[in-house]
Order: C-alpha cells, then sequence, then structure tokens
C-alpha cells in the first residue's frame, strides 16, 4: 500500500474516531437544508433544481471547511506527532497529499450526504441531473481548494483557533475576489491588469460556471491549480515552521 | 552504524549544535548527556531525519540523512522527545499504522508485531486509545514503535523520562537485549542510567562535544575515584593518621555526620596504605570505604567549569 493512502487512512479514521466527524456532518447537513428550504425558497421557486443548495454553498463551506482544515497539521505540532510522522520513511509530499486527501474524503462523505436533496427534487420534479451532478463535481472541487488553503495556514501555526479564523478570512478573499468589496481595495492603486487577475481568481465566478453545468476545463484546472499550489505551499511552510 | 561529521544547526543567531563529530559502531550504546538546552534533542532530530542540519552531515547505516533520507529512515528506529503518539488510535491501530508505513511485508508483520508488544508488554493495553494510558504506557507505546521494524539504528531521545523506577529497569533491560546487534543512541539526563546501559557516554554542553569516553573513564575523572571513606571513633587521630600517608592529597570531614573522606594524588591510589596506617595507630574505624567515581560530580565539573570558562 502507497504512504499516501496508508497516511490517508489513518487520518480518515480519526476523524470518525472522536465525535468532530459526526458533529461536522450533522451540522453541515442541518444548516445546508435550512439554507435550501428557507434562505433559497426552494418550494417557493417552483423550480425542480438544486440551485438553492448549492448558492448557499460557498457561504457554508467558508466556516465549515477551516473547521476541517483548521487541525491538520496545527495538531500535528501542538502533540508533537509531526516528529513522529516527518521521521517515518516517507516523503514531505507524501504526508501533506495523505493528510488533505483524507480531508477531503470527508468533506466529500458530508457532501454526498445531502443526497436526498437530489432524490427530493427528482421526485418533485424532472430536473437536469446532469447539472446536478456538474454542480456536486464543482462544489467538492471547490471544498478542495478551501481545504489546501487551510491546510497551509494550520501548517504555520499550532493554535488551531488561529488557523481558522486566518483560513475563514483568506477564504473570504478569496470568494469575493470578483466582487467589489475586495476589488475596490485593489482598483485606486493597482493597475487595470493586476485588478482583472485578482477578479479572476474568484472562487464564486469558477464555481457559478461549473454549476450552471458549464464544465470549462479552465475552471476545472483553476480549482485544481489553486489546490496544487496551496498544498505546495503547505509542504514549504512545515518544512520551515517545524523546527519550533 | 551512525556517523555524523561536523554536524551544526543554527536558528538565525542562535547556535544550538556547533559541529558535532562521532561515531557509533553496531553493538555500541552510546549516551547522550548534557543539561536541558544542550542540543541533545536536535542532534538526534537531525540524525533521524526531522530537522535539516545547517552545516555538517550526519549517515545513517551509509546513507547520508540530507540526500538519502528515506533509505536512511528505514533503518532507523525513532522515539522523539515526549514519546508522541495519536492518542485517539488504539496501541492496535497505531503499531498497525507504523507497521502500514513502515512497509513491514505480510509474512514478518504479525511476527515483528507480537515481538514488540511482548518486548514492551503491552498485551494488556492493545485495544485501549492511546490517550487512555498512562504516562508509563505511552511511553511504551512509542517505543514499541520504534523497534517495529527491527531496525539497525535505534535513536531513543529519553526513553526513561517519567517513567517508575520499575519501568525504567525494563526499559533498561530492553535497552540492553537490543544492543548487541543494534546501534543505540540514547539521551538521558538521569547519570545512574549511563552506567546502566551506555557502553559510551558523549557529554554535550552548549552545542559542543565536551566529553566522549566510557562510563568508566568518565568516573575516572571524578575527584572521589579511589578515595577512601571512613567513620572513625575518634575522628581526629583517624584525620591524623590519614595526614601521614603519602599520596593523600586532601582530607575532608563532613560536618553533620564526622564521616572522613581522604583524597589521593592523581593517579594515585590509597586504600592499602590507609589500611595499615589505620592499623598501626589502633585506630577503631565503624566504617570504610573504597569511592568510585562520581558521575554526577563529573557531569557538573565539566558542563559548569566550560559555562563559567564561556561567561569569563
Amino acid at each position: 500500500m502507497s504512504a499516501i493512502t496508508t497516511v490517508c487512512k489513518r487520518e480518515l479514521r480519526s476523524y470518525f474516531a472522536t465525535p468532530v466527524a459526526y458533529v461536522f456532518i450533522v451540522i453541515f447537513l442541518v444548516l445546508s437544508s435550512a439554507f435550501t428550504f428557507y434562505l433559497g425558497n426552494f418550494y417557493e421557486r417552483g423550480q425542480a433544481d438544486l440551485l438553492p443548495f448549492f448558492s448557499f454553498l460557498p457561504w457554508l463551506y467558508l466556516f465549515l471547511v477551516p473547521a476541517v482544515s483548521m487541525r491538520l497539521w496545527s495538531e500535528e505540532r501542538k502533540s508533537g506527532t509531526i516528529e513522529l510522522l516527518l521521521t517515518l520513511p516517507i516523503t514531505m509530499w507524501q504526508a501533506v497529499m495523505g493528510k488533505f486527501l483524507a480531508a477531503w474524503a470527508f468533506i466529500g462523505i458530508a457532501l454526498a450526504l445531502t443526497f436526498p436533496l437530489w432524490i427530493t427534487v427528482n421526485y418533485l420534479g424532472d430536473p437536469d441531473n446532469g447539472v446536478i451532478f456538474a454542480s456536486y463535481l464543482g462544489a467538492w472541487l471547490m471544498s478542495g481548494a478551501f481545504l489546501a488553503i487551510g491546510s497551509c495556514i494550520s501548517a504555520a501555526t499550532r493554535n488551531q483557533v488561529v488557523a481558522f479564523i486566518l483560513t475563514v478570512v483568506a477564504c473570504f478573499v478569496l470568494v469575493m475576489a470578483g466582487f467589489p468589496l475586495v476589488l475596490d481595495a485593489f482598483r485606486s492603486w493597482a493597475p487595470q491588469a493586476l485588478v482583472d487577475a485578482i477578479a479572476s481568481l474568484s472562487f464564486l465566478t469558477h464555481f457559478a460556471s461549473i454549476s450552471k453545468g458549464v464544465i470549462d476545463l479552465r475552471d476545472l484546472l483553476y480549482f485544481v491549480l489553486m489546490i496544487g499550489f496551496w498544498l505546495y505551499a503547505s509542504a514549504i511552510v512545515i518544512d520551515l515552521k517545524k523546527a519550533d | 552504524m551512525i556517523e555524523t561529521h561536523a554536524l551544526g544547526k543554527r536558528y538565525g543567531d542562535l547556535v544550538a549544535v556547533d559541529g558535532i563529530s562521532f561515531k557509533v559502531e553496531p553493538g555500541q550504546v552510546l549516551g547522550f548527556l548534557g543539561p536541558n538546552g544542550a542540543g541533545k534533542s536536535t542532534t538526534m532530530k537531525m540524525i533521524a531525519g526531522f530537522l535539516a542540519p545547517t552545516s555538517g552531515s550526519a549517515k545513517v547505516c551509509g546513507f547520508d540523512v540530507e540526500t538519502q533520507p528515506i533509505e536512511a529512515k528505514r533503518v532507523v528506529g525513532y522515539l522523539p522527545e515526549g514519546a508522541p503518539s495519536y492518542g485517539e488510535m488504539s496501541v492496535r491501530q497505531f503499531l498497525g499504522f507504523i507497521a502500514d508505513v513502515r512497509n513491514i511485508p505480510g509474512n514478518m508483520r504479525s511476527k515483528r508485531f507480537d515481538d514488540a508488544v511482548g518486548r514492551l508488554n503491552l498485551e494488556g493495553v492493545l485495544e485501549q486509545p492511546i490517550e487512555t494510558l498512562s504516562k508509563g504506557f505511552k511511553r511504551r507505546v512509542g517505543l514499541a514503535q520504534a523497534i517495529l521494524h527491527d531496525p539497525k539504528v535505534l535513536i531513543l531521545d529519553e526513553p526513561t523520562d517519567g517513567l517508575d523506577p520499575n519501568q525504567k529497569h525494563e526499559v533498561r533491560t530492553l535497552i540492553n537485549a537490543m544492543a548487541r546487534d543494534k546501534t543505540i543512541i540514547v539521551s538521558t539526563h538521569v547519570l545512574e542510567e549511563v552506567h546502566a546501559v551506555c557502553s559510551r557516554a558523549i557529554i554535550i554542553a552548549k552545542g559542543r562535544v565536551l566529553a566522549d569516553a566510557t562510563p568508566a573513564e568518565l568516573e575516572a575523572r571524578s575527584r572521589y575515584y579511589q578515595a577512601v571513606s571512613l567513620t572513625a571513633a575518634d575522628t581526629k587521630a583517624a584525620k591524623e593518621a590519614l595526614s601521614r600517608v603519602a599520596d593523600v592529597a586532601a582530607i575532608e570531614v563532613d560536618a553533620q555526620d564526622g564521616r572522613i573522606t581522604a583524597f589521593p594524588k592523581p593517579g594515585k591510589q590509597i586504600f592499602i596504605a590507609v589500611n595499615q596506617v589505620l592499623q598501626e595507630r589502633n585506630i577503631v574505624v565503624r566504617e570504610l570505604a573504597l569511592e568510585g567515581g562520581r558521575l554526577d560530580e563529573v557531569f557538573r565539573t565539566i558542563t559548569q567549569g566550560r559555562a563559567q570558562e564561556a561567561q569569563a
């Protein structure tokens, strides 16, 4: 069995060894349904799709994904197990990847457990299941990007609360990157090219096109690159910070 | 085999390890001694491949820890300071995880598992979450993890810290039993341990090697080495008699219990001469003992002496 799988399995199992996993899943399911049915006017819209669910998902992720990612590395550092893990015959990349994949799989499980919503819309009407599938895929990819950012920030501190707050802020900026709230801060001084570049980093823009059912290679690539970049940064940060 | 060459680690301006070179052969147990913050743990972390050296190099079984990290880590069993482990896992799960990562082949797996569990008496707690175990058991789980793959090299950072005397004895017996064909480094600040397990001791302070010798050689550096202590009915007469012995360098009397200690001149033995002089003068002694060296005294002299020099 490869080292990544071994690390990933151990990590994923540890989520379910404590109540953390169950609390997270229950809260995720309750909140996502509440958003869909009450704020999203699921019934009143009279349309058989999951748009209300997916449009609130980024905001839910904004707070719940950092709660998963905050412990990824800061806990290893606090308990000292990072020393154990990194003196086992595995590479840094395998450790970073294994732990990330476990967290990603966990978010994936939580996401998959929203399947009753999918069944409901199919029962009530005749939705475009291709679009829904694409949206699920996009949502999962987006959660991966959130997690990778969280992994990097978690590697930088041994305090989980600090990791949580910083991750929320970082993710918020990236989610809102295409909106005036963030862009206005740059417009006054930065060249237009930079403003455009920042706008193109927006999670919401890329997620919106996927959840419309348009699977554009560029959107997929965006999330994949985002994950790759932040995981690479994680490995560097761990290397720099593991001594203290 | 472990070989370090001018191994060094600095954090910014702070020099934690300042060019340490040594070589340990299979069958040797090297004791790493030194005050807290001397650089013991940092050195071990570098050999175990956790920290990258900022200068010099370290090789384990011929593999350079920087250029061939995976090969080096494969032959090393490492117990980090404080014996960290994943608390929510049971002992069985945890050791299973280590066996997976270390790729212990299927046919060897249960044999290695049983061996490590047996050596550390973990049979009774296999299904318990590690976080619910006592400190002594946690330490033993850490040791089991380190020896699980039957490594050629063992690096144990304070393996007996926080154990009760019985557990300490067990761990020392374990180290001695494994010493025959392995290369072992043990760090400690319990000096009696050096006697019990180490075939060689290195004293480091402020990141430098201050002494590298066998425990016996270190003890021979003690002022107390070959000194004679006695308690006499007539302390004054006894003291007077001792001062007649040619090779006695100094005599001290304990103010509390009147115990007299005579220190020999360097390299001399005075026990027989002292005995003779006491008999000649018919001095009644209640107790007469030949002192061994005192490691703690040597340790203090070596580490503090240097520290004072550095300050001056």
